[in-house]
């Protein structure tokens, strides 16, 4: 009788586990049964390397995107990156107790904020301030920009950044620390000559998490960056992300065209899963260390 | 006048008084040796020397501790007294980087950049701690592939790459075996030439081996404190006795 419920729950647990299992497989078969051929029909350099994408006409090349993306991604990463560590460090090592929960419950809740507000925020705070700097300078662009989606992502990503940093620094052992300071080393030299150095391969893991996220990010994205598909133009200059191609064509897309936007999803899935793998390379080498 | 005076110390940890009106004199290029049984306040008096014990919350310091008769809790930077006052941990903590930065990891901390001058030190400093030969082959290799006695020689020439004028040392061989512990005691006997040695030990073998005085501590008091040898062979107070002779701790 025992036995017969054990088996039963085992078997319950192991269906309970493969449904994620199943579903990631199911995406890609999905994805990589619409999207190849539709880029053996157009051909894989002319999709990933055709500077235009002109649906009506046939064309479809994303490295409009492409660019968009990693445009994106990287000011992004310029922007959050230094924001998030000196952030960690100073709620790891400075913070005081009684801000510290202040900042903790801050950072978290910066994590929950739904993207579309965030969007929101960008599209009634940053495009303006953009537009009317632009102006000033008569640099032209509309605030819907690479920049602008860049200080939103940059914002988006922080939680995250100091998530993962925080708690790679915190477990730093103590003694990196106290051998730093007993050779006459500052607070500040032990904690960015020893302490942020040990912590390397979990400050790393945080970063290329975080460069997973913005490459991802839809909402937020669309809202603000203008959504012009062509090459960039310059920073203050609209831009389309592969994530934004999808959504904004798909309602309409047929035929080839629909079967373009899946390749489209393809890419961005190979890049995700190229990071990913990157994520869980950088931990096993942390273990070993 | 010893190198290091202590004066009428009490040092409290919270409400609880972990150091009980301590005075002492420890003599320059001598092995002062602290022994008494677990939490009885010696590696916390250790720790006052070169202010480590700040880190400790609710630490507070009543009495003064001389170095070269300058008050270490007045005026003086934290940071160059505890470049004068270097430490030895009890467990090897190098830092997770190659054996060469390790050593220049000081010296760099105290604004020597030039690479000819930092090359000096750091075999200077392998010299002195007698790991030069193990290691000057893969001075660039990580401090972590090496073996704790090893990393705790390394750790002893990295705190005297700033040329300290004291070296602490926390039972700096608990963590090892008898072999490198041998070489740690030679090293000490070695050092006390140019240094003024400080060390904390759970093992009296250890203290009658190495050190030249001993001081005996007992619930946050020292008990006695005397030349090794008097201590060892005729102590003055009962409960000194008790402890060498292995009756309690």
């Amino acid at each position: 009788m025992k036995a017969w419920k054990e088996k039963f729950m085992q078997g319950v647990f192991f269906i309970a586990a493969c449904t994620s299992v199943l579903a990631v497989a199911l995406i890609c078969v999905f994805l990589f049964a619409n999207g190849i051929p539709a880029m053996k029909e157009i051909g894989f350099m002319e999709f990933l390397t055709g500077e235009r994408w002109k649906p009506t006409n046939e064309i479809f090349g994303i490295l409009p995107m492409i660019m968009g993306s990693i445009y994106v991604t990287a000011g992004a990463i310029i922007l959050g990156v230094p924001i998030g560590i000196l952030t960690s460090v100073f709620m790891a090592k400075y913070c005081p107790k009684k801000i510290y929960p202040v900042l903790k419950g801050a950072t978290e809740l910066l994590a929950g904020i739904p993207s579309v507000v965030y969007g929101f925020f960008g599209l009634v705070v940053l495009v303006p301030l953009i537009r009317d700097i632009c102006q000033k300078f008569h640099w032209g662009g509309n605030g819907s920009s690479i920049l602008t989606a860049s200080i939103l992502l940059g914002m988006m990503i922080l939680p995250t950044i100091i998530g993962v940093t925080e708690s790679a620094i915190r477990s730093v052992p103590a003694h990196y620390y106290e051998g730093a300071l007993a050779l006459g080393a500052t607070h500040e030299r032990s904690i960015f000559s020893v302490v942020l150095p040990a912590a390397k391969s979990g400050v790393v893991a945080g970063i290329v998490l975080g460069i997973g996220r913005a490459i991802g990010e839809t909402m937020a994205v669309i809202m603000v960056a203008g959504n012009q598909a062509r090459m960039p133009a310059g920073i203050v200059r609209g831009v389309r992300t592969l994530t934004a191609n999808i959504v904004l064509e798909m309602g309409y897309a047929a035929g080839l065209h629909r079967e373009a936007l899946i390749a489209t999803a393809v890419v961005l899935f190979v890049f995700i899963l190229l990071i990913n793998l990157s994520v869980s390379l950088l931990n096993r080498r942390a273990q070993h260390e | 006048m010893g190198k290091i005076s202590v004066k009428n110390l009490d040092l409290y940890y919270g409400d609880f008084k972990a150091l009980k009106n301590i005075n002492m004199e420890i003599e320059a290029n001598k092995i002062t040796a602290f022994i008494g049984p677990s939490g009885c306040g010696k590696s916390t008096l250790l720790k006052s020397i070169n202010r480590m014990n700040d880190l400790v919350e609710g630490c507070r310091i009543d009495g003064q501790i001389l170095l070269d008769q300058e008050d270490i809790y007045g005026r003086m930077d934290v940071n160059l007294l505890r470049k004068r006052v270097g430490m030895v941990f009890q467990k090897p903590n190098p830092f997770p980087m190659s054996i060469y930065d390790n050593i220049a990891f000081g010296p760099r901390t105290h604004g020597i950049h030039s690479k000819a001058k930092l090359d000096d030190i750091v075999e200077k400093s392998l010299r002195q701690a007698a790991i030069w030969e193990e290691t000057k082959d893969r001075l660039k290799k990580s401090a972590l592939g090496m073996s704790g006695g090893q990393q705790q020689r390394l750790c002893i020439a990295r705190a005297l790459a700033v040329q300290p004028e004291v070296l602490l040392m926390d039972e700096p061989t608990s963590a090892l075996d008898p072999i490198s512990t041998s070489k740690i005691e030679d090293l000490a006997m070695e050092l006390k030439k140019d240094y003024t040695i400080v060390m904390v030990t759970h093992n009296m073998q250890q203290a009658v081996r190495v050190s030249d005085n001993t001081a005996f501590f007992l619930l946050g008091e020292m008990i006695e404190y005397n030349n090794t040898e008097k201590l060892f062979s005729i102590p003055s107070d009962k409960r000194t006795e008790d402890y060498i002779t292995g009756r309690f701790g």
